[in-house]
């Protein structure tokens, strides 16, 4: 049947051609008006849940064991908001050396010379395989472990001995522990961004007679960055959350450590939590906000899974055309 | 140093190059003069580009010379000794040859005018007000004076082609590279392309074109030049060697694009 069919459609289309694209200017076939399909167990399944989330709320609200009078109480005291402020610090400055020392380590990795690709992949292995709490266990022991340095030829010879006395600070020692870890997981990201960027990039600036700086400076990293930006952005806020392990080292300025000492001494754990997530909140809203304007920003040019862009430039350029038509006619 | 006029833009010499075990120019030599557009056809894998990319010592030969503008690519000679260039000297050599690939190349994060300003500021040390003028310059030449504020994610192939021969341009090369500047285009999209190609060969300049297009060899060439695995079997007038060739190799080749 469809068989025999199938040609006759062809060639009636073939045929007449013109007249069905004149029939499509004048004539329009009447809007469908369909009942629409009904979903009850998606209603059902809302409206329970709803329900679920309001008793939630309203537990909450009243249980004894948060204590929200406390809560109000400490949650613009000056030692959380201290507190409050060295984590951000902790997080600004772990991140800013783990993202210099992570682009160092994958421009390492991409390197010709074997011995820097060596070094940079054993410092990767060492710093992604071992848990972060462990490695700042370990900084907050470095003076145990760093007592004395000799400066000589080894096993043959010592001129000099020095010992260590200096103890550096524990802020310092967090930010250091904090920042190498970093700087493991940025050197992967860093890595995959620069791959990212298509080889002909960087041979077409090669034939205009540019430099290797000037290569990656104006035009590769740039690129990169499309694909550095978003996971750098989940890095932040995941390493906002992580300063909470520097009690290892032990450092205890921060917005867990700070709260955590204070609920020690006034017996209320539960509702000093409830207080530092509130901040850790706060910080998390914040950076997701920052991240989708910096997403945005890096996102412009040369996005091709999304040829809108081009709609969109070429229809406000048409959009201005005609409020400048229109205001020379007013 | 003057350079006499009859210096040839191009003279390879027993030019050789491979890849690996893979042996991809075998001692080719042939000369492109001023002025002159030399086209270069083959099959795939013939070798073709790699000797354009030879040219601007984009890949390094292994054996022969290879002289731009009487200038030894690559390589300072000094005596019977060769020493490589370091890379800065390498880029002041490339500066003054254009290329244009087949993938366009252009920078994906700036504008039409940004890509074509961006090597005269960079490598001339020209400024951004001069860069811009003449940037405009260029894309009105090719035909994209409308597109400048455009990123090439919003041009057509054929534009951001002429896009890229207007970067090449901004550094006045006095040697322009074509590799296979059409194979990527749409069909309706290559003839926008050789007309400024067609164009620039008639203001004199001198260019190297590997391409598929046999009547812009026969057009616009003033030499062709026949490669196939790795050397050059047939060169000479491209009416000559498109309608008469001589070689069984050409002649297969001919018998399968024409």
């Amino acid at each position: 049947m469809s068989d025999t069919q199938r040609p006759e459609g062809a060639d009636a289309a073939a045929s007449t051609p013109s007249v069905d694209t004149a029939a499509v200017h004048t004539e329009r076939a009447e809007t469908i008006r369909a009942v629409r399909l009904r979903h009850p167990w998606r209603n059902t399944v809302a409206v329970v849940l709803i329900l679920l989330v309001l008793l939630f709320v309203l537990d909450a609200a009243q249980r004894e064991a948060f204590q929200w009078d406390i809560v109000g109480k400490y949650i613009f005291d000056t030692r959380v908001t201290q507190a409050a402020f060295i984590t951000l610090a902790l997080t600004v400055l772990a991140m800013l050396f783990g993202i210099i020392l992570g682009l160092i380590l994958a421009v390492m990795r991409l390197s010709p010379n074997p011995v820097l690709k060596w070094i940079a992949w054993a410092f990767l292995w060492v710093f992604r395989g071992t848990p972060v709490y462990v490695q700042l266990v370990f900084w907050g022991l470095v003076t145990l472990i760093y007592k004395t340095v000799y400066v000589g030829i080894p096993f043959v010879h010592t001129w000099a001995e020095f010992t260590i006395t200096w103890t550096p600070p524990l802020f310092m020692l967090a930010v250091i522990g904090l920042a190498l870890n970093e700087s493991a997981y940025m050197a992967e990201i860093v890595r995959a961004g620069l791959l990212s960027v298509d080889p002909g990039q960087e041979e077409a600036c090669t034939a205009l007679g540019m430099s290797w700086g000037q290569t990656m400076g104006r035009v590769v990293v740039p690129q990169a960055m499309r694909v550095i930006i978003p996971p750098t952005g989940n890095e932040v806020i995941s390493m906002l959350k992580t300063t909470s392990l520097v009690v290892a080292i032990p450092y205890s300025m921060d917005l867990f450590g700070r709260t955590s000492d204070i609920s020690a001494t006034i017996f209320a754990p539960i509702p000093l939590l409830i207080v530092a997530s509130i901040w850790y909140l706060f910080f998390t809203s914040v950076l997701m906000a920052g991240q989708y304007f910096v997403e945005k920003r890096f996102a412009r040019g040369s996005d091709r899974s999304r040829p809108a862009v081009g709609g969109v430039v070429v229809g406000a350029e048409g959009v201005a055309g005609v409020g400048i038509d229109v205001g020379g006619k007013g | 140093m003057t350079v006499a006029t009859d210096t040839p833009m191009v003279e390879a010499k027993m030019v050789s190059k491979s890849f690996g075990s893979n042996e991809v120019l075998k001692s080719i030599s042939l000369r492109v003069d001023r002025g002159q557009v030399m086209c270069v056809i083959g099959p795939s894998g013939s070798g073709k580009s790699t000797f354009l990319r030879c040219i601007n010592h984009l890949e390094r030969i292994d054996a022969g010379r290879l002289y731009v503008d009487g200038e030894l690519m690559g390589y300072r000679e000094k005596g019977d000794k060769l020493y490589e260039l370091k890379p800065a000297e390498a880029n002041r050599q490339r500066r003054d040859i254009g290329m244009v690939f087949q993938h366009f190349n252009l920078f994906g994060h700036m504008t039409a005018l940004e890509n074509v300003m961006e090597a005269p500021i960079r490598v001339k040390g020209a400024t951004k007000k001069d860069a811009a003028a003449r940037g405009r310059e260029l894309l009105a030449r090719v035909g994209l004076a409308n597109q400048a504020g455009h990123y090439p994610a919003q041009l057509s192939g054929g534009q951001q082609q002429r896009v890229a021969i207007a970067r090449a341009l901004a550094m006045d090369p006095k040697l322009m590279l074509f590799d296979e500047p059409t194979s990527a285009l749409d069909p309706e999209l290559v003839g926008e392309v050789l007309d400024v190609m067609r164009e620039l060969a008639e203001s004199g300049m001198t260019m190297v074109v590997v391409t598929h297009e046999m009547g812009f060899a026969r057009e616009v060439g003033d030499a062709v030049v026949f490669m196939d695995g790795g050397v050059v079997v047939e060169s000479g007038d491209p009416h000559e060697v498109l309608t008469n060739p001589q070689h069984q190799r050409t002649k297969a080749f001919l018998s399968k694009v024409l």
